[in-house]
């Protein structure tokens, strides 16, 4: 893949908060339609690498390409262009409880230049899509956290934009509705022709959804391949994340928040 | 050392906090201007800011004014200058009392509920998510609360004005005694409207936009979870309150 045809790149981020290192040099390239699966035991950095790829957290050095434009070279209102492109769901749903489902939804909306009638058709479509087609007249606290999520999921596809974050789209569902997320994921893969990240804890997700899967890690992404390739690997900490054991290179040196392991190429 | 240290910290989230306010000024002032403009939104805060204030500020001012009647009566009577009471009663309502007293139930009021909705919103993700969806929070959350404190403010003291000096009366003629029409004379004898009043209207418009700005920077930068949203709401009440202190100094001395 050449640099032209990443929809998503970064190039050596680096991102401090106080004096804990989350991201320390971390280089990627998602190409247009591919869906990239980001793993990592929890408190890895994995929401802030997804949050730096849309423009939410600023890096302290590096750069964010979106689309091959250099993210924070941009002006303000450049940036919120590039994020037009953008659909994201957030871990607990992040919607707005000031307003009903179907307003949460219909926010993307607000500015487009659909009619009102249009609107509605299609706040009502997204929220098949998520299987809650009755809950457009409830507000967000009435829901359960699931439902809060998918509703979430529901706002982050509305406007039918080119590229997907997912913030853990299944953690704490159950394994129906884990897989019904899965499914509406490939079907947006396959329909939108959508760039999709998604950060998952959940390996047979990961396998289900993903083109390749990227092991972050103190900082870096070590290590990065198909989803085949990637439960097969040798290298340890990709083994004991595959197997979920407690004792390995992933928990040896959890104080000190950089790794020794060796980069993957 | 241990003591420089702390000293050092102190100032240096003093200085912080100092900048976000100005920053958060610039950004306010900024997205202010700029299309596309809510209109509804707006006017949803100005009822929360003013309408929905209207029985605590009246109170507060009443109470005032009739605590002011009874003091300043029972000290001029000392000096046989009972005649002034409405005088006085009206020159420090309209200049200072209703101003900041207002200002303080306001900060109380909506200042708190700003700050715990703003870090709600971003202890949740609510703000990320709104940035994530191409909407500037400063433009779409910060502009209609403060542009409704800052047009709010002015009428709620207004009303402060009349409902203290009424209050004035009261307790100046029914308790007191006092002729009730010379007691209103008197309330206007030196009453001007550019100096007096249109200063404490200045002064309330700029306590507005303390007091929500302050509410809205602490609220913004929530960080810690509920506790932070807690610990965001007392400061933005604390902070907001004495702000109002410190400005009203340097307005009084500049406007005078």
């Amino acid at each position: 893949m050449t640099d032209q045809d990443a929809m998503l790149r970064t190039e050596d981020l680096h991102k401090q908060f106080g004096s804990k290192v989350v991201l320390d040099g971390v280089s990627l390239a998602v190409a247009k339609g591919e869906s990239l699966v980001i793993v990592g035991p929890s408190g890895c950095g994995k929401s802030v690498l997804l949050k730096h790829l849309i423009g939410l957290v600023q890096p302290d050095s590096g750069k964010v390409f979106v689309d091959g434009s250099d993210f924070w070279k941009e002006s303000g209102v450049g940036r919120n262009t590039l994020r037009k492109k953008f659909g994201m769901s957030f871990q607990e749903g992040a919607l707005f409880d000031s307003m009903s489902v179907a307003e949460n939804v219909a926010f993307p909306l607000r500015r487009s230049k659909r009619s009102p009638a249009d609107v509605r058709a299609r706040v009502e479509e997204c929220l098949r899509i998520v299987r809650l087609p009755d809950v457009g007249k409830k507000r967000p606290s009435e829901l359960s956290g699931g439902m809060r999520r998918r509703v979430g999921f529901a706002r982050a596809i509305a406007h039918q934009p080119e590229v997907l974050l997912f913030d853990e789209p299944n953690t704490g569902l159950d394994p129906i509705m884990t897989d019904i997320i899965d499914e509406v994921i490939l079907e947006l893969r396959e329909r939108l022709k959508a760039t999709i990240v998604t950060i998952t804890h959940h390996m047979p997700s990961a396998r289900k959804i993903g083109d390749r899967v990227a092991l972050l890690f103190g900082g870096h992404i070590v290590y990065d391949s198909s989803p085949e390739e990637f439960l097969h690997a040798k290298d340890p900490s990709v083994r004991q994340f595959v197997e979920g054991r407690a004792d390995g290179p992933l928990t040896a040196d959890f104080e000190r928040g950089t790794s020794r392991l060796t980069e993957a190429t | 050392m241990r003591l420089l240290e702390a000293i050092g910290r102190v100032v240096l989230r003093f200085l912080e906090e100092l900048g976000r306010f100005f920053e958060m000024l610039g950004r306010f002032g900024m997205w202010a201007v700029r299309p596309p403009y809510d209109p509804g939104e707006l006017l949803r805060q100005m009822v929360r800011v003013g309408v929905d204030s209207v029985p605590v500020c009246f109170l507060t001012t009443l109470f005032t004014g009739m605590v002011m009647a009874l003091q300043t009566f029972h000290g001029f009577q000392r000096f046989h200058a009972e005649s002034f009471v409405g005088s006085v009663v009206a020159l420090s309502l309209t200049r200072e009392l209703s101003p900041v007293l207002t200002a303080f139930m306001v900060t109380g009021r909506v200042g708190s509920a700003i700050a715990a909705e703003l870090g709600t919103m971003r202890v949740t993700e609510q703000i990320d998510a709104m940035t994530a969806l191409a909407t500037e929070p400063v433009q779409y959350l910060v502009v209609p609360r403060v542009a409704a404190s800052v047009l709010m403010m002015p009428p709620l003291v207004v009303m402060g004005d009349a409902v203290g000096m009424f209050g004035g009366y009261l307790v100046a003629v029914l308790l007191l005694g006092a002729n009730p029409v010379s007691y209103v004379e008197n309330s206007f004898q030196y009453l001007e409207v550019g100096d007096d009043i249109v200063h404490g209207l200045i002064k309330a418009a700029a306590f507005g936009l303390v007091f929500s700005l302050i509410a809205c920077v602490r609220g913004y930068y929530t960080e810690g979870g509920a506790e932070g949203v807690g610990r965001s709401t007392t400061r933005a009440v604390v902070a907001g309150s004495l702000s109002i202190l410190l400005v009203d100094f340097f307005l009084t001395k500049l406007l005078n």
